[in-house]
Parts: structure tokens; C-alpha cells; sequence
């Protein structure tokens, strides 16, 4: 049995779920809880929900003193760019205990971070800047597209014992989708295969996954079968589920929203490359944004971004196709 | 850059009544335009994008702290940026059709609402990210100290900024280093939907904001935000500091926005609007937002000029009607002006 909620819930659910399971989590943030009625305070009480100070340094290196102490926080970072004021916290401290420490510390942590605001979110609040955080070492990176993967990647987030960067999409926070009942964990590392298909594979992820779909359902109207996997989590990458939809099909597209050299994409390409390259009948062609900062106004934010159409276009050179006459 | 009006760091003069006059004009000119820029998400659906902040309520505070300033004089702002450049005299036109998003705006569209510039005027920009353009602004106030032509540099920030290890590393080398700066903290109560006692130790302790400064052993201010000539008379004693070389002073400006902090946060698709004020929409004091809408900064500044003869009660009039087919010529030029080009998105990634 499943539930239709919205990805912005299904995040909360699972939060919620994972508090109510484990006393251990802690959920805090800017511009939350402010109100003796936000329903997570209500419920978990001031200990274990807290507003904080525009302070993400203090933010983040708190929940990796809390991790260490035997908490399992979880941070709301709200907008990924703001990652960026504490970029020490997040890529330079927990991510090396558990090594440096031969493993006598770990640090359970899930950083949740908006991305892709491209909706007039301008130069500052619009990246897709998910890449620059998957070479990490000792840093997971999950990156859901849709409600179930949304809660079951966080759920996943929250019980693992590392830190954890969770990017949800904020162009998808109110779509609404299917989400298994009960319990519902989504492994890291698994790729899913949104689109089976047998003449090329796209490979997309985050809010591109949407971008691929809907190119491969106006191409499969052409009669063109396309496969949309979704990595899900970028850190572990599923390298393995890629190679093999590329052994059958011989061709490969990656869609991504962020810009080229940052972006999930290159990451890929450069491991089918290595690894799949006697699979492939035609080069590798990422679609990614191009390499600017967003503009605010429309047409030209538009301009950089990936969309259905440029998506179609590489499916459509990679496999020799005349292109449709729209 | 020369500048001829460098003072020596003696008293600032008073006010005299058509700088009085000027400075409420300029109000007015602020009010009328963030107004709207505000009934553009009804009156014109879809235009704005994005997340749009207004300085409604700040308006003494802005235009006090500018009126304060000498020709050469730098400003480092927010994302909550409209005020200034109005008051330093930028064109509303350009502003507007910035908003907006069209090629006539400031920066063609490229910026939008949250990044506004106009480096003639000495308006150097902002961040859009809280507090992270407290460092420039002590840059820039760094640059006029090597150039030695007596300017100065004044950051404006909000309450919520002064949690950020930028403002207090930024403080701590600006007092070390003696620099031109003038840090304007509008402390508007709010941290966006975070009441300060919420999220401030010297606000939660009953202390003023300003307290902050003790700690980097530099001059600290609180200052009636509502008060445009109180906010001059602060500014222009901390001007004078940071042009003698004495040093960097932190004024705690308290204003109360009379907006929510910004429009609706929603993906495409869902009308943009403007919420109801955090005081009652999440804390559910109305009468707190009734009376900062009674001490309404520039309904109050109005009633003193006139009550004190500064001003007839038809020249105001006269300024507000100016006023308002000075916005409406901005907003008509804004819509008429044509979207920027697609590929100018990719004409300014490197200089």
C-alpha cells in the first residue's frame, strides 16, 4: 500500500518517523520551530528541535560535535549556497574523523540542503552544486527526485553513520507522488531505472531525472526507446547499473543541471569511458547547464539550462536521428 | 577618485530645513516604489520571480544614514536593497525595469531584485547571502584607507548578520586596522521569520544589539531607525571617526519592517504574494504590527515637518504626488522595456 504526498513531505515524514524511532535524532535550523505550534516541537519537545542563528559554521560543526558525543542531528541548511559559508564543516572535519581516528569515531549527521532554485532565485540562490561535494571521501551525497526516493533516501541519510548531504530539489518540492506505507528505506548506492528502454540510456539526476523523462516519452512517440536511470545517491555512485544498460544499448546521454565541469555528469562519462568504452557506438554527449551563473531574468535563465528539447537533440545525434521537424 | 568634501573630522553641521526636505522626499520615493514593486504580484502576475525584499520601515533609517554621506563615499548593502540607491539618486526607471527583469533594468536582468549596483553612485553592490558583503564593505573601506582621500565606506547589514563569523571577523580587523567604516545594523526585530530574542544573546539578555561592539573594542550606537534625523546625527558622528582615522563605530539602527521579509518561497506555478507579517502570521501579535504600523517612519516625519513649519502640507503633497508619477513612469518603462537577450547570460562570466 502507498500514499500521495508531496516530496516536501515525504522528506518530513521520514524525519519524523526517525525521531519518533530513534530519541537520538535531532532536527534543527534557521527559521524553524519558531512557534510553540510548529508540530515537530510539539512532538519531540525543545531538546531535540531547536531554531538557530544565521550561523552555519556553528551549525554544521555542531551537529558534528553532537554526532561525536552519540547524537544523530540533523541540520536544515535550507539553501544549498549556504553550505558554502561553512564549506570547512562540511567537506573538512566530519567527513575525516572516522579515518584519522582508525575508526574509533564516526559521525552520523544528514546535512539537508535546497538546490536549483531556478525559478528567478537569481546569480546567488540557483546552483546545482551537488558535484563539487561527491569526491569527498568519508561524505555521502544523496540526491532524490522523487517523494519515495525522497523519504527513503533520507531515512537511509538518518540512519547512517556518516555525514550525510541530502539535496532536495526545490522546483520539486510540492510534486506529488506514490510513497510506500510503513517503513521505507531506499539503500545508497542503487541506481533505479525510472524508464526502461533498449536504444540508448540517459542518465540523470536530481531534477534533470524529470528533464530525461519527458524527453523519452516525446522520443518513444517517435518510436525511439530510451532507458532514464537515476543514480540517486552521487556519493556512492552506482557505476555498475550504468554499465550495463549502456552494454545493451551502446549509447549513453547524461543530463544534469549543474555546469558541465561541476557536474555529476563529467564524473560518469569519465567512468564509462574507462570502463564501458568497448560497449559504446557513438561518444558520450552530456547535457548540463552552460558554464555561467543563472541570470534572474527568465529567457535567459532558460538559455543555460538543460531542457526536454537539448536532451532530444543529443538522443537524436547520438542514435544518427534526422531531428524531428518542430 | 578625488573628493573635494573629505572634512576633517569637526562636527557635522545641522540640518538645514531643504536637506530636511530632501530627505523626506527621498522617503517618500522609497515608500512609493517598494509599494510598487509589492502590488506587482497582483496587479502584474508573473513578473516577479524569484524572492523579492522591501525596505518599507527602513526608510528613516536608509535616507538618514545616506543624507550623512560625502561625495565619494562608498555603500556595501543587503539583498534588502531598494532603499539606497533611490536615495543616492539612481535612476527609479532602471531600478524598476531591473526588478523586473528586462534589459533596461540596472544590470539588464542579470541580477534581479536581490542584486542591484550602481558603482558611479558608489553603491558597490551586496550579497545575497546574509552578512557575506560585511567582509567587502571592510575591504572597500580598506582600499580608501591606502588611498588616503578621506572617504569612507558604510555596510549595512540586518540583525540576523551579526551571527555570522563574517561580521565579527570583519569587525575585529576593521578596529584592529583603524578603517573608514561605518557598520549600520538595521535591527528590523526580525531574522526572517525568527523573532531576535529568538536567535540574539544580547537581545535575549535584554542588551542592545550594539553591545556586540564592546567586543572589538570600538564604538557602539543604538539609534531610533524611525528617526531619520536622529540616524543623520549618529551617522555623521560616526563619519567623522572613521575619516579622522579614529576608527570603525557599529550603529544598531532599529526599524521595524513593515513587510514580511520577502514574497512567498514557491516553484513555479504558484502565484507569488506577499504574506502576512511574521508578528501575526507565525506569532500572532497583531497589536505588536499595529503599533509599528502607528510609528510608521515617514507618515511620522511628514507630521514634524509640517508641525514644525518645515514644510506646508501642500508642498508634501506635492512631493508624494511627484513622487508617485516619478513610480509611475519607472513601472511604465519596466514593462515596456524588452527582455534582455537569452545569450546574455553568457557575455559577463569573465571580465
Amino acid at each position: 500500500m502507498s500514499h500521495v504526498i508531496p516530496y516536501i513531505a515525504a522528506i518530513q515524514e521520514a524525519i519524523r518517523e526517525e525521531m519518533e524511532r530513534d530519541e537520538r535524532v535531532l532536527y534543527f535550523g534557521q527559521n524553524m520551530a519558531t512557534s510553540p505550534e510548529d508540530p515537530f516541537l510539539k512532538q519531540f519537545g525543545p531538546d531535540r528541535v531547536r531554531v538557530t542563528p544565521i550561523s552555519e559554521t556553528a551549525e554544521i560543526g555542531m551537529a558534528t560535535g553532537a554526532a561525536v558525543a552519540g547524537y544523530r542531528p540533523v541540520v536544515e541548511l535550507y539553501m544549498a549556497e549556504f553550505l558554502l559559508v561553512a564549506t570547512d564543516q562540511v567537506v573538512n572535519e566530519g567527513t575525516r574523523f572516522h579515518f584519522m581516528s582508525k575508526g574509533a569515531v564516526s559521525v552520523p549527521m544528514v546535512m539537508v540542503a535546497g538546490y536549483g532554485f531556478t525559478a528567478g532565485w537569481a546569480g546567488q540562490h540557483t546552483g546545482s552544486i551537488y558535484g563539487m561535494f561527491m569526491g569527498v571521501p568519508g561524505l555521502k551525497v544523496a540526491l532524490p527526485s522523487t517523494p519515495a526516493d525522497a523519504k527513503g533516501l533520507m531515512t537511509t541519510a538518518i540512519r547512517d553513520d556518516n555525514p550525510v548531504l541530502f539535496f532536495q530539489n526545490y522546483l520539486l518540492l510540492l510534486e506529488e507522488g506514490e510513497v510506500p506505507d510503513g517503513e521505507h528505506a531506499v539503500p545508497f548506492g542503487v541506481a533505479d531505472v525510472k524508464r526502461s528502454g533498449s536504444d540508448l540510456t540517459l542518465v540523470a539526476t536530481g531534477y534533470a531525472v524529470h528533464t530525461a523523462l519527458g524527453a523519452a516519452e516525446s522520443l518513444a512517440r517517435r518510436g525511439v526507446s530510451v532507458e532514464v536511470i537515476d543514480p540517486r545517491t552521487i556519493a556512492p555512485l552506482d557505476v555498475d547499473t550504468i554499465l550495463s544498460s549502456v552494454a545493451r544499448t551502446g549509447h549513453l546521454v547524461l543530463v544534469d543541471q549543474a555546469t558541465r565541469h561541476s557536474s555529476v555528469a563529467a564524473v560518469i562519462a569519465a567512468e564509462v569511458a574507462e570502463l564501458g568504452f568497448s560497449s559504446l557506438e557513438a561518444p558520450i554527449s552530456m547535457v548540463t547547464a552552460l558554464d555561467s551563473s543563472i541570470a534572474y531574468s527568465k529567457p535567459v535563465e532558460e538559455f543555460v539550462l538543460p531542457d526536454e528539447h537539448k536532451v532530444v537533440r543529443a538522443v537524436e545525434a547520438s542514435l544518427g536521428l534526422a531531428p524531428a521537424s518542430s | 577618485m578625488a573628493n573635494a568634501n573629505a572634512t576633517d573630522g569637526s562636527a557635522p553641521e545641522a540640518l538645514d530645513p531643504e536637506r530636511l526636505v530632501w530627505m523626506y522626499t527621498q522617503m517618500y520615493r522609497i515608500r512609493e516604489f517598494e509599494e510598487r514593486v509589492k502590488s506587482t504580484f497582483t496587479e502584474h502576475p508573473g513578473i516577479l520571480r524569484g524572492h523579492t525584499h522591501l525596505a518599507d520601515g527602513a526608510e528613516a533609517s536608509i535616507v538618514g544614514s545616506v543624507a550623512a554621506l560625502a561625495p565619494g563615499d562608498q555603500i556595501v548593502t543587503t539583498y534588502r536593497c531598494h532603499g539606497y540607491p533611490i536615495a543616492l539618486g539612481t535612476d527609479t526607471k532602471r531600478m524598476m525595469a531591473e526588478i523586473y527583469g528586462k534589459e533596461g533594468g540596472l544590470c539588464g536582468g542579470l541580477g534581479g531584485s536581490m542584486h542591484l549596483y550602481d558603482v558611479d553612485r558608489g553603491f558597490l553592490g551586496g550579497s545575497g547571502i546574509v552578512a557575506q558583503a560585511i567582509p567587502h564593505a571592510t575591504g572597500a573601506a580598506w582600499a580608501a584607507q591606502i588611498r588616503r582621500q578621506g572617504q569612507v565606506v558604510v555596510c549595512f547589514f540586518g540583525d540576523g548578520a551579526s551571527k555570522q563569523g563574517a561580521f565579527h571577523e570583519s569587525l575585529n580587523i576593521a578596529s584592529l586596522w583603524k578603517l573608514p567604516i561605518v557598520y549600520v545594523m538595521e535591527n528590523n526585530r526580525y531574522q526572517a521569520s525568527t523573532r531576535t530574542d529568538q536567535e540574539d544573546a544580547n537581545a535575549a539578555s535584554g542588551e542592545p544589539l550594539s553591545t556586540k561592539a564592546k567586543a572589538y573594542s570600538m564604538e557602539g550606537v543604538t539609534v531610533d531607525g524611525a528617526d531619520p534625523v536622529a540616524v543623520h546625527a549618529t551617522l555623521a558622528d560616526a563619519l567623522a571617526r572613521a575619516r579622522s582615522g579614529t576608527g570603525p563605530t557599529l550603529v544598531e539602527s532599529l526599524v521595524y519592517r513593515l513587510s514580511a521579509h520577502g514574497n512567498l518561497i514557491a516553484p513555479p506555478g504558484v502565484p507569488l504574494n506577499y504574506p502576512e507579517h511574521e508578528a501575526i502570521a507565525i506569532f500572532g501579535n497583531r497589536d505588536e504590527y499595529e503599533a509599528a504600523l502607528r510609528g510608521d517612519p515617514v507618515p511620522r516625519f511628514r507630521h514634524q515637518l509640517v508641525t514644525e513649519g518645515t514644510l506646508s502640507a501642500a508642498d508634501a503633497d506635492a512631493i508624494e504626488q511627484a513622487a508617485r508619477e516619478e513610480i509611475d513612469e519607472a513601472q511604465r518603462f519596466a514593462l515596456d522595456s524588452p527582455w534582455p537577450a537569452p545569450d546574455s547570460g553568457l557575455a559577463y562570466v569573465y571580465a
